[in-house]
């Protein structure tokens, strides 16, 4: 059964709505820091990358699966949050090149770790291995994990939001993301607005790592790097500075490439990355700040 | 000209660097070679990071265009067909020299950069950013699997292995010469006078594009140099000219002071050093009477702790971004 033209079939489509929906959950941890500290951490990766370590050797040591998830939280709200006092709070007044590159440094010190201590190899997450399993839907095989994936994304989000909006933390993120500084001035606790940034951030990362294992249970030091550069493009084409772009680029990019990947003939899926990154090129030539901005905004001058 | 003083640091330093290579055993060389290379590649990271003040992660790309130009051209015909199989058309057979070959290859650099800046160089902040992040996994993802312009997954390998210390120092010292003559120029005064005040610069009549672009283009052709320099070196593969080399070359930028010349050389040299000093005592070495052996990867990890940490303590680079003239010296 195939959607005649384009020759994708359910099963692409429903990959890709899952890819869409892990992408937009990682796009806005990203954004969520950016917004509070104009900060792109490029280490979130290796976050995720953590997170899926902690899962495999918890399902290696032969632990309950919710003991794995339970571990993959702690590893990561502990790292961010070591990352946050250790790397992010003495470069806050830094611009933003020197702390791109300080969070590109922090990823390659992650992940040079990652390489001495499990090796390059890499370690199988198997207890997530059942959400892999297919899933009979109206004659039709879907992987559990693809259905899995959107409805825990479209919750995430939809938790997020009333974060956002219904909350005084909320609010007060929000006011930060807008204008930092007035934000403070009017009696918005810069601290707590990072912190629960940060928080939610690595929240979102250890769900990141939970459904990305579920995909591909191989665990290597690179594990989610090649994930986190596509979603790094993807928020900055939908636009940085607020959680809702920053979500639709992600997901946007994550379901191009989920059909992209599907669609292609073989010989052509490995030009995968040329296709994805020229159409982002090209997008950012049209809208500098993003494709799902409206307005001005913060535009940037000359 | 006094200030043309300002180049005699940098100069000195990568002379310097050359002699002590020659002095040192020849397993040691390599280690001075590979860091004197990256010293082209950081100073051509510099004539448009430094003086424009807008990030690029492209450039690594102009290296591997210029290693792919004056590596194909120069692998000697007989043995073409059999490394290169996929070749088309007059890269299955014409051959040209060591010299002409690097010519090209900063001719390469030269021509992709400018071409690729005609867009690009209307973006600046985080979306230059992500664009020049693009061009570098644009160009790696064709080189990696388009196999008629050269090995694609394949190493490099009979290229004539010319460059030597001496190859590798006069590389570097052509880096850093037209570095120092294009930022005392009228273009690169402009250029940076963009980076210091974008309104206060246009407002004067510069052109922020053009000599953005300007700059991209001979940092381009720097780079597709030092890609040249590369190939002749040791038997390169596509995997050694993606993310590991860009994320090195920019911390060396950073680390060093990223808006001098001299800093860019301060920069590769000291971390190319110390990650030269670890990864040659992972392999054991003796220094003034004691025998040091550290575990392997060692040097990766403490490069990359010593990067964050520079960053944090001192971001505005080791040399704070000043150039070291006579003048300073006496004050």
């Amino acid at each position: 059964m195939t959607l005649a033209f384009l020759n994708i079939s359910w099963q692409t489509l429903a990959d890709a709505l899952s890819l869409g929906g892990i992408y937009a959950l990682m796009a806005v941890g990203i954004g969520l820091v950016f917004g509070v500290l104009r900060l792109v951490n490029f280490a979130y990766g290796q976050l995720v990358m953590a997170g899926a370590y902690a899962i495999a050797y918890a399902s290696v040591w032969g632990w309950p699966t919710w003991a794995g998830i339970v571990l993959c939280f702690a590893v990561v709200v502990a790292l961010s949050a070591a990352m946050d006092r250790l790397v992010f709070r003495p470069l806050r007044t830094q611009s933003p090149a020197v702390m791109l590159v300080a969070t590109f440094a922090i990823a390659f010190l992650m992940q040079s770790i990652a390489i001495l201590s499990f090796g390059q190899l890499g370690t199988i997450a198997s207890s997530m291995g059942s959400l892999n399993q297919p899933w009979d839907i109206g004659g039709v095989a879907f992987r559990k994990i693809a259905i899995v994936s959107v409805v825990v994304a479209v919750v995430c989000l939809v938790l997020l939001q009333l974060l956002l909006t219904r909350t005084s933390v909320g609010l007060h993120m929000r006011a930060a993301a807008m204008d930092f500084a007035t934000a403070r001035m009017l009696g918005v606790r810069a601290d707590r607005v990072i912190g629960v940034a940060v928080l939610v951030s690595a929240l979102l990362a250890a769900v990141s790592a939970l459904m990305l294992t579920a995909r591909n249970p191989q665990v290597t030091p690179i594990f989610g790097l090649d994930d986190t550069i596509i979603v790094l493009a993807g928020v900055v084409l939908g636009g940085l500075t607020r959680p809702i772009p920053a979500t639709l680029g992600g997901f946007t990019i994550g379901f191009a490439s989920g059909i992209l990947g599907g669609a292609l003939p073989t010989n052509q899926s490995q030009y995968l990355p040329t296709f994805l990154f020229a159409a982002v090129i090209l997008v950012l030539l049209v809208r500098p700040n993003g494709l799902f901005t409206r307005g001005v905004g913060s535009v940037e001058r000359l | 000209m006094k200030k043309v003083q300002e180049l005699i640091a940098p100069v000195a330093l990568v002379l310097a660097t050359a002699l002590v290579a020659l002095a040192v055993s020849s397993a040691l060389q390599t280690y001075f070679l590979d860091t004197l290379l990256k010293v082209s590649i950081v100073v051509a990271l510099y004539v448009f990071i430094g003086n424009s003040g807008v990030l690029s992660f492209g450039h690594i790309s102009f290296v591997a265009l210029g290693a792919w130009t004056a590596g194909v051209l120069t692998v000697p015909a007989s043995q073409r067909a059999a490394i290169m199989p996929g070749l088309a058309g007059f890269l299955s057979h014409a051959t040209v020299g060591n010299v002409v070959s690097l010519l090209l290859a900063a001719l390469a650099g030269l021509v992709f950069a400018f071409v690729a800046g005609l867009p690009l160089m209307r973006l600046s902040g985080l979306a230059a950013g992500i664009a020049t992040f693009g061009v570098l996994e644009i160009v790696n993802n064709v080189l990696r699997y388009y196999d008629t312009i050269g090995p694609g997954l394949n190493a490099f390998s009979s290229v004539p292995e010319t460059t030597g210390i001496w190859q590798a120092a006069v590389g570097a010292l052509i880096c850093v010469v037209v570095a120092f003559a294009y930022q005392r120029s009228r273009f690169g005064r402009q250029l940076r006078a963009t980076r210091e005040d974008p309104a206060a610069a246009s407002a004067a009549g510069i052109s922020i594009y053009r000599q953005r672009l300007v700059a991209f283009a001979v940092s381009g052709a720097l780079a597709g140099l030092a890609g040249g320099l590369y190939v002749h070196m040791l038997p390169i593969e596509i995997d050694s000219l993606y993310l590991d080399l860009t994320f090195i070359t920019l911390a060396m930028l950073v680390v060093g002071g990223s808006v001098s010349l001299l800093g860019a050389v301060v920069g590769a040299l000291a971390v190319g050093g110390l990650d030269s000093f670890l990864s040659a005592a992972e392999n054991g070495v003796d220094l003034l009477g004691w025998h040091l052996d550290l575990p392997t990867g060692t040097a990766v990890l403490a490069v990359g702790a010593l990067m964050a940490l520079v960053l944090i303590a001192r971001p505005s680079g080791l040399t704070g971004g000043r150039e070291l003239s006579l003048g300073r010296l006496k004050r």
